[in-house]
């Protein structure tokens, strides 16, 4: 009961900080709005993309880059989510909630819990958007795509919350964004399909296939479309358990790095 | 009981059950597609360079144009086997079923004839002189009207099939390609490859009602290159296939003007109805695929592989 009570003043308090900051709510918005306006605009295959699956047919662009984007949104939220983590622990309040009587885990849960959420109202905001913008979505794609958003934000969050572990001030987030963030969504098949990058390099078509955001994005992509990428929902899967646990470990007041930084 | 488990299987027959047969040009086959599957069933090899294909109307028999085999094959649907050929000039690409159901009308590319063969007899009845390079063949509903168009000398030429003597030639846009009447047989349209448009003719004094033209966003004019097309059955409606553009163009009949485009695969030729006209099946000669288009929503529902330079395409209803 009270592990409910905390899962709710937390989700409250992230949803309260979301819709509080609406500079934050435009910023998630036109981030991924801009690049299906503007950059798949630049990019447009008006002959079409090859067939690649789930897609039965030729594409456009910015049908292809749309899973991509709202692996973006999952992205950027997982990494704002640390990035608060990090303010919180500044200010005081990360002390505040670690010292409350439940386990720990359920704690960062709750917090990885709740900035999914989040993630997933705006993916659900900008696959409207995107739909209305001509991008044809089936209509249990709406449906299919929610438990693949869910762990997608979950993986991401969860290595947000490494993240957050291994920061030690706030200022070094913007290290996050070169190292991590540009990296994952550029080494991806976000943006091109993996076959492209393997005509490039197969080195990087590899590195883009180990990347759990990839994965992440490919099992989006199949949703969208009502399919199970198996192997896809697998290594994402196994991703979110190893950033989770890796993160519980960093956050263990004994062993990990806020031992350090007590 | 039986019977109404029986009758419970026939009502539960999709009403729609039919097959596209695809002639592959380079394959020298023919690929069969089942439209409620929207897969490849059967692949039946043809003679030399197969092109054009139609049905006779109770589609107990199936006419190919072998090109390079210069002949019109007769094939049963049923077996695929070719039973005999037709005598049918040298090269031919592409030709039109009389609606008496008897006389073939057949584009000779390389000998600028187009020839009239009885396919009961077996005989050519008559071989009329035409343009350079004849290839759109159509007959009016009436079945008085036949028309060759030339796609170097850029004409359409209309036949009189009582005498079968040429009575007009109209001058259209650079290399037509198809041809077929519409609006009940008022209207003929004739599609220019390297004009890039379709010029709509009365029929009644073959003068120059309208002419289309193509506009796709982000793809070079040059690549807008019409060729065949087809009607909706209520004729309000025609599909476009505009080649290396990739893409088919749907048309308002009335207006003449374009309501939108649908992105399809490389370099689409021709395509065929499936028997309840809820699909369209477009052939795309360089990918070597089927698009499947969904009539009512006008989107590309579909890509099937078939052989190598998909050309034409009959559509065969089968009975489930």
């Amino acid at each position: 009961m009270t592990a409910l009570i905390a899962l709710r003043a937390i989700l409250h308090r992230e949803a309260l900080r979301f819709v509080g900051q609406k500079g934050r709510l435009v910023a998630a918005m036109v981030r991924p709005l801009v690049w299906l306006f503007i950059f798949a605009a630049g990019f447009r295959a008006a002959l079409g993309l090859s067939i690649t699956p789930p897609y039965q047919t030729y594409i456009t662009y910015e049908t292809y880059i749309v899973p991509g984007l709202l692996g973006m949104i999952c992205l950027f939220n997982g990494m704002q989510s640390s990035l608060s983590l990090v303010y919180d622990r500044e200010m005081g309040s990360m002390r505040l909630l670690l010292t409350s009587p439940l386990p720990r885990w359920w704690l960062l849960f709750s917090k990885l819990l709740a900035g999914t959420v989040v993630s997933l109202l705006q993916c659900m905001a900008f696959l409207g958007i995107a739909a209305l913008w001509g991008v044809r979505v089936p209509p249990l794609g709406f449906l299919t795509i929610v438990p693949a958003l869910l762990l997608s934000g979950l993986m991401l969050g969860a290595l947000g919350l490494l993240l957050s572990s291994l920061i030690q001030q706030l200022e070094n987030f913007a290290g996050v964004m070169n190292f991590v963030i540009f990296p994952m969504f550029f080494l991806s098949s976000a943006l091109y399909p993996l076959w492209k990058m393997a005509e490039a390099s197969p080195a990087l078509a590899t590195a883009c296939a180990l990347n759990p955001f990839t994965q992440a994005v490919e099992m989006i992509r199949f949703a969208l479309y009502a399919q199970a990428n198996l192997p896809a929902l697998g290594w994402t899967l196994l991703a979110t358990v190893i950033f989770g646990a890796a993160a519980l470990w960093g956050y263990d007041p004994v062993r990990g790095q806020m031992k350090a930084k007590a | 009981m039986l019977k109404l488990a029986l009758l419970l299987t026939t009502v539960a027959l999709p009403l729609s059950a039919g097959e596209i047969w695809v002639t592959n040009e380079k394959d020298d086959t023919i690929s069969v597609i089942d439209v409620d599957t929207l897969e490849v069933t059967r692949t039946i090899p043809t003679g030399e360079r197969p092109r054009g294909i139609t049905f006779s109307q109770d589609f107990s028999r199936v006419y190919i144009c072998a090109s390079d085999s210069d002949t019109v094959q007769v094939m049963d649907p049923t077996t695929g086997e070719v039973l005999y050929d037709l005598p049918s000039g040298e090269d031919p690409e592409q030709f039109v079923l009389h609606p008496d159901d008897r006389h073939l009308y057949i584009a000779n590319e390389d000998d600028a004839v187009t020839t009239v063969v009885d396919t009961q007899t077996r005989t050519v009845v008559a071989q009329i002189n035409v343009g350079i390079e004849p290839e759109g063949m159509a007959v009016s509903p009436d079945g008085k009207v036949a028309i060759t168009t030339s796609e170097t000398t850029n004409m359409a030429h209309w036949i009189d099939t009582a005498t079968q003597k040429l009575f007009a030639n109209t001058l259209v846009d650079s290399r037509p390609r198809h041809a077929e009447f519409a609006a009940g047989g008022q209207e003929l349209w004739v599609s220019s490859e390297i004009g890039g448009t379709v010029t709509v003719f009365n029929t009644a004094d073959q003068t120059e009602k309208g002419k289309i033209r193509f506009e796709i966003n982000g793809v070079n004019a040059d690549l807008i290159q019409p060729v065949g097309f087809e009607f909706t059955p209520d004729e309000a409606t025609a599909f476009v296939a505009l080649g290396p553009s990739n893409h088919v163009a749907v048309v308002n009949a009335k207006t003449l003007q374009v309501e939108s485009y649908i992105l399809v695969g490389r370099r689409v030729w021709h395509m065929a109805f499936s028997p309840d006209h809820t699909k369209l099946f477009t052939t795309n000669g360089v990918s070597g695929d089927v698009t499947v288009i969904d009539v009512a929503s006008r989107q590309a529902i579909k890509s099937i592989k078939v052989g190598r330079f998909p050309w034409g395409a009959a559509m065969r209803p089968t009975k489930g």
